[in-house]
């Protein structure tokens, strides 16, 4: 499988054009809780994401896929390797990222516009400046109608997009995702991966989206990386996805070639995943 | 099953007119050549109607009114800024907490009403003691709650608010003090609440104005008539506080969903 990554090192660039937005060498992630042995979590992985590369990372629940985007982000610091963004070691959080989480993340003390807008006003940016955006921003989400709303009155789509209004008006380079649309229904996952296709294609942010959806991973993404089940996971698979773009979430289930490359990963796949999750799959 | 709001009043007009016909028949109808509420002890409903009139048109309650209102401000206010200040600083300061904790527990299970000879001697018959008791109460209902609402912020959104790249002050000012004081207002009733009650213990104890000293002087001269219209007056007030901190909650929490009202 190793053969499947790029080699770390060949694209040590300096940042400007190709310079790699993410780069993770050897990166190994351990927990310490008193009283019991470490938890070895991710064993030395390394991936590369390029500029305006999205790349889905999947595999079953608990494998430590979260916890490689937290790296990625500088919520945790890892125990062993590289982590670099845009060729420059990252040092405490990342600020070039956006992070949409998969919980609820959104203040519920603020109103939808005031959520997205104090993204820009920590940054400095005028009142009246950010509110303006945050409304063009709630706007392209499909909830102008919806900015003076709290969050507690609004459903847990419409939360999703407020929250991925507030990281993209940051206008960060590269986005983070966890498994974001995870505790939405079927329906509102295929509209909301629709939406996100539609605002990435705006500008081609790099992206990591960490999903257990291998389905989901496909439909949206450049490239599909497989993690291992816990502990000690470590990168599987890496499959470039060639479906065209711009791309329907929905329709692009019924293409051929979709269903050539599930059945391509998914051969590769079904003895680890088997593994984590038992009887419950077919 | 819900009642006709106008068949709900109507009861309750009713249970309070059943109340006071027992009290006035039992005050004034011997029954078997005894009262079975003498008025001594019970005085009569329309006895204590009539003093609570009076009291309003003599014009002197409001005096003692103005004196309990304004130890009770003093006491809340002052409570719960000490309240707010200290819980902050323990919840981000875990060592802190830590070295205080044991005190922190002794000083609350202090039932506050011995302190308030200590108080008076310190601080005199004046309102200053009253409002140190009432400070005493408010300030742990307050400390309470902020720590807790600071410890309670939920991590994701503290995370998030890092990502976006807050500053510690604006971590503060937008994440950890809106959380505190969602928890510090629901607690707003139960906290107004024990700033009276210090109040008027403390005015009971040792005073010269105030609803508590009304009811204590009525009580020295056997004056029954004088501590029901007392108590009933205070009551009055104590409603007319609660309705007015509900109305300051009901603006500042409007981003709290409503217990059950709007779930349907």
């Amino acid at each position: 499988m190793e053969t499947a990554l790029r080699r770390p090192g060949d694209a040590m660039a300096s940042p400007g054009a190709g310079a790699l937005a993410v780069a993770l060498d050897d990166v190994s992630i351990s927990f310490a809780i008193k009283g019991r042995p470490v938890f070895k979590a991710v064993a030395p992985t390394s991936l590369h994401v390029g500029d305006g590369e999205f790349v889905a990372i999947v595999g079953p629940t608990g494998c430590g896929k979260s916890t490689l985007l937290n790296a990625t982000a500088g919520l945790l610091k890892p125990a062993g390797g590289r982590v670099s963004i845009f060729g420059e070691p990252l040092a405490g959080l990342n600020a070039k990222a956006g992070y949409l989480f998969q919980q609820d993340a959104l203040m519920p003390w603020k109103t939808a516009l005031d959520n997205v807008a104090i993204a820009l006003e920590i940054g400095g940016t005028r009142r009246a400046e950010a509110l303006a955006q945050g409304r063009e921003w709630l706007g392209r989400v499909g909830l102008a109608r919806f900015t003076d709303r709290y969050p507690h009155e609004l459903s847990g789509g419409q939360r999703k997009r407020v929250a991925l209004a507030q990281v993209l008006v940051r206008d960060p380079k590269i986005l983070l995702m966890d498994e974001p649309f995870g505790p939405l229904d079927a329906q509102t996952r295929q509209i909301m991966g629709t939406l996100l296709l539609r605002l990435w294609a705006r500008d081609r942010k790099a992206v990591m989206f960490v999903t257990h959806d291998l389905e989901e991973a496909i439909a949206l993404s450049d490239r599909v990386v497989i993690m291992s089940a816990g502990p000690e996971a470590r990168i599987i698979g890496d499959f470039p996805i060639d479906l065209a773009r711009p791309r329907d979430t929905a329709d692009i289930r019924l293409d051929p070639r979709f269903h050539q490359l599930h059945r391509e990963i998914w051969n590769q796949l079904k003895a680890e995943v088997v593994k984590t999750y038992g009887e419950e799959m077919p | 099953m819900k009642l006709h709001p106008a068949k709900l009043l109507f009861l309750q007009v009713l249970v309070a007119v059943i109340a006071l016909a027992i009290w006035q028949i039992g005050a004034t109808v011997p029954i078997g050549g005894d009262y079975l509420l003498p008025e001594f002890f019970f005085s009569k409903p329309w006895d204590v109607l009539s003093r609570v009139v009076q009291l309003f048109v003599s014009g002197t309650i409001w005096k003692h009114l103005w004196i309990t209102l304004t130890e009770t401000v003093l006491a809340f206010v002052i409570g719960s800024a000490g309240g707010v200040v200290i819980g902050f600083w323990f919840a981000r300061k875990p060592v802190v907490a830590a070295v205080f904790d044991p005190y922190v527990k002794m000083f609350n299970a202090l039932p506050r009403v011995v302190l308030a000879p200590i108080f008076m001697l310190w601080l005199g018959l004046g309102i200053w003691s009253k409002v140190a008791l009432g400070v005493t109460l408010v300030f742990f209902i307050v400390f309470f709650n902020v720590y807790q609402g600071v410890k309670e912020v939920s991590p994701v959104v503290l995370a998030n608010a890092r990502m976006m790249g807050m500053s510690e002050r604006q971590l503060f000012r937008n994440v950890y003090w809106p959380s505190a004081m969602s928890w510090m207002f629901s607690s707003l009733h139960t906290a107004v609440g024990f700033a009276l009650v210090g109040a008027v213990v403390g005015e009971y104890l040792g005073s010269s104005a105030g609803l508590g000293y009304l009811i204590h002087q009525a009580e020295g001269v056997f004056d029954v008539t004088g501590v029901f219209a007392g108590m009933f007056i205070l009551a009055a007030f104590v409603l007319v506080i609660d309705w007015f901190v509900t109305r300051v909650e009901r603006r500042l929490l409007v981003w709290r969903p409503q217990a059950a009202s709007e779930q349907n």
